[in-house]
This record gives C-alpha cells, structure tokens and sequence, in this order.
C-alpha cells in the first residue's frame, strides 16, 4: 500500500473556484478504481509470502482482514520469515510502528469521514495509505468522503480476495525459496518505500537506515536489526537533519 | 508466544492505531516534528526491511540470488511498473540463478 498523501493537498478540500462538478465527480471515482485495484492485486505476493513464512492459510486471512494494512502486514510476516518465533516481538514492534502513520491518517480523516462510533470504527478499519491518498487528492469535499469509501471498500474486498488466492498458491508450491519468493519479499518492501524517495531528507533516512540495518545485523537477534534502525527515523526526524527545502 | 498470539497482539495493536486517529483530540500528530517522524519511521523501517531481507540469512549477511532479484526490481520501478510485475520479476530471476547458476 504505497501511495502517500501530500499534506498540503488538505488544503485543495476547499473548493476556491467553479468546477466542473459532474466531472470531478468522475474523477474522484475513475481515482478511487484504478487504485483501488492495483492495490488489491499485490494481495497475492502478500498471501504467498506469508506462508512461505512459515503462517497457515487462516493465519494469513485473518492478517488482511484484521490488520488490513500492507506495510504492516509485509513486516510481521518479514521479520518471522528472518526471525522465527524467536523474533516475535520484534515482529509485533515493526508491525505496529508501521502502522502509526494510520494515525495522521485518521486525523486528517476524521473530519471528512467521522461521525458516530460505529461509523468511526468502520473508517478507521480502511484507512490505509491508499483510500487518505485518494481522498486527499479531491477538490470537493463530498469527492473526498467518495474517494476515501470507494478506495477503501475495493482495495479491502480486492486484498482480501487476493490474498486467500496468493496463500493457496503459496500453499501449493511448496519449496518457495526454489520459487525465489525470498527475494521477492525484498522486492515488495522497496515497492512500498519507492514513492516515499521523492525528498532529500527521506532518501537519507533511507540509506541510514539500510545501513545501520546491515552494521548490526551480525551481532543482535534476526529482528532487532529492523528496530535499532529507526533510530535514524527519530534521530533526524527531531533534529530534522538533511532537509534541502527549507522553509520560507 | 504461538504464532495466533503474535499475530492477535500485532492486529490489535495496528487496529488500536487505526482506531487512535479517530478518538485522540485533533493536534498532536498534526504539529510538524510529530509528523516529520511519523513519515520518516515508514521509510527508514522499510529501507531496514529491504536489507534484512535480502542480504539476510539468520544473523549473518550473504550476497547469494536475492541481490540481483533486488536490483532488477528497482530497474522495474525506476521505469513506472506496476508493483505486482517488480516483485514477480525479483521471483523469477531468483528462482532461475538458483536454477541454472
């Protein structure tokens, strides 16, 4: 789940001039199927990763029913493929701070998508990268409640599906390090980090972070390496260090 | 700890976060060094990810098929493909050094 919203598209909620209303309309849900459905699709390299982790089937649809968010899903599965039980609660820390931008994201959501508890509970449960990014990337308020529903309902009936799909196909194969489903793992973490390059400042973090991952590794527990790394995170993001767009 | 207690405190614990942004009074993660970290966390944890799972294998580092698997698929993103072709490709290339190499 990829896609990442950029904060001052909040802003472009306010209508500030005539638009074409009908047309932003289609817009909003033209956004929210295309997403939605590239998004759903890689549910399968998240279904077969996790048993070739070592997860059963259920074990597997529980997490994209549950959990329902891609990065964090992709870690715990990750870090037990590396770790083995052993490095379960490594597993659990990594899953869980990738999932603390769901927070930012439920914040800015609230107010477009909030109202009573059930209603609350039901948008918190599909708010991922993709339905805020969506629904960010709308002019009209109304679009942006439709963007942020639509993406969510398909990218979570879309994963779900695909995911039950990669598992069994995952459950088929059987040696799945002869399938280099190994090295796909590595390939769907960089997917994932991919469109979050597009600043100086990330980028360093980035390499930091493989970095400091690497220089580690030999010495602690399969897990740790992972957590000890996003201390580089905390480290420049309070000191915000290597930020070449300074503010005005 | 099974793996359904693993993976029953990981849920709660993502969902509880979904749920956060929810209840938590407007404010805290909307100043700017709260939410500079915020981001920053997704990247340097995914960056460490991409390496313990690559060059990985228990506590000691390898350089084996995962490598040019890995670098294949950041050719694939660098030129807009879909996810779901990079990490197919990153398979495939794995699986056939592993095979004819």
């Amino acid at each position: 789940m990829e896609e990442r919203p950029a904060g001052d598209d909040a802003a472009a909620l306010t209508p500030d001039e005539a638009v074409d209303e009908a047309g932003e309309r289609a817009r909003a849900i033209r956004e929210s199927v295309a997403v939605g459905v590239a998004t759903a699709i890689y549910g399968i390299s998240f279904g077969a990763l996790s048993v070739a982790a070592g997860l059963d089937v259920w074990q597997t649809v529980f997490l994209s029913l549950v959990m329902f968010t891609g990065g964090s899903q992709f870690a715990l599965v990750g870090v037990l493929a590396a770790g083995g039980a052993a490095a379960g609660g490594s597993a659990i820390a990594t899953a869980a701070m990738l999932g603390i931008r769901n927070v930012v994201y439920g914040m800015r959501m609230k107010p477009l998508v909030g109202g009573s508890p059930a209603r609350n509970v039901l948008a918190a449960w599909i708010t991922i990268d993709e339905s805020t990014a969506v629904a960010l990337a709308q002019k009209l308020p109304g679009n942006a409640r439709l963007g942020f529903w639509l993406t969510g309902a398909i990218v979570f009936v879309g994963w779900n599906l695909t995911t039950l799909a990669g598992a069994l196909i995952g459950d088929a194969m059987g040696d799945t390090r002869a399938w280099g489903l190994d090295a796909a793992a590595g390939a769907a973490f960089l997917g994932l980090l991919w469109p979050r390059l597009k600043r100086f400042q990330a980028g360093a973090v980035a390499v930091g972070a493989a970095v400091v991952a690497a220089v580690v590794m030999p010495f602690v527990m399969p897990g740790l390496p992972v957590l000890i790394a996003a201390l580089v995170a905390l480290l420049v993001g309070w000191f915000d260090l290597f930020d070449r767009r300074r503010r005005a | 700890m099974t793996t359904w207690h693993l993976i029953l405190i990981a849920s709660a614990a993502t969902l509880a976060l979904k749920l956060g942004g929810y209840l938590v009074p407007v404010g805290f993660l909307e100043r700017e060094r709260p939410a500079r970290i915020a981001d920053l966390l997704t990247v340097a944890l995914l960056a460490a990810l991409i390496v313990v799972q690559t060059l990985g294998a228990g506590q000691a580092l390898v350089v084996d098929a995962r490598v040019p698997a890995l670098i294949v698929a950041a050719a694939l993103y660098a030129i807009r493909a879909p996810f779901i072709v990079a990490v197919a490709a990153a398979a495939v290339v794995a699986a056939a050094i592993r095979a004819f190499g």
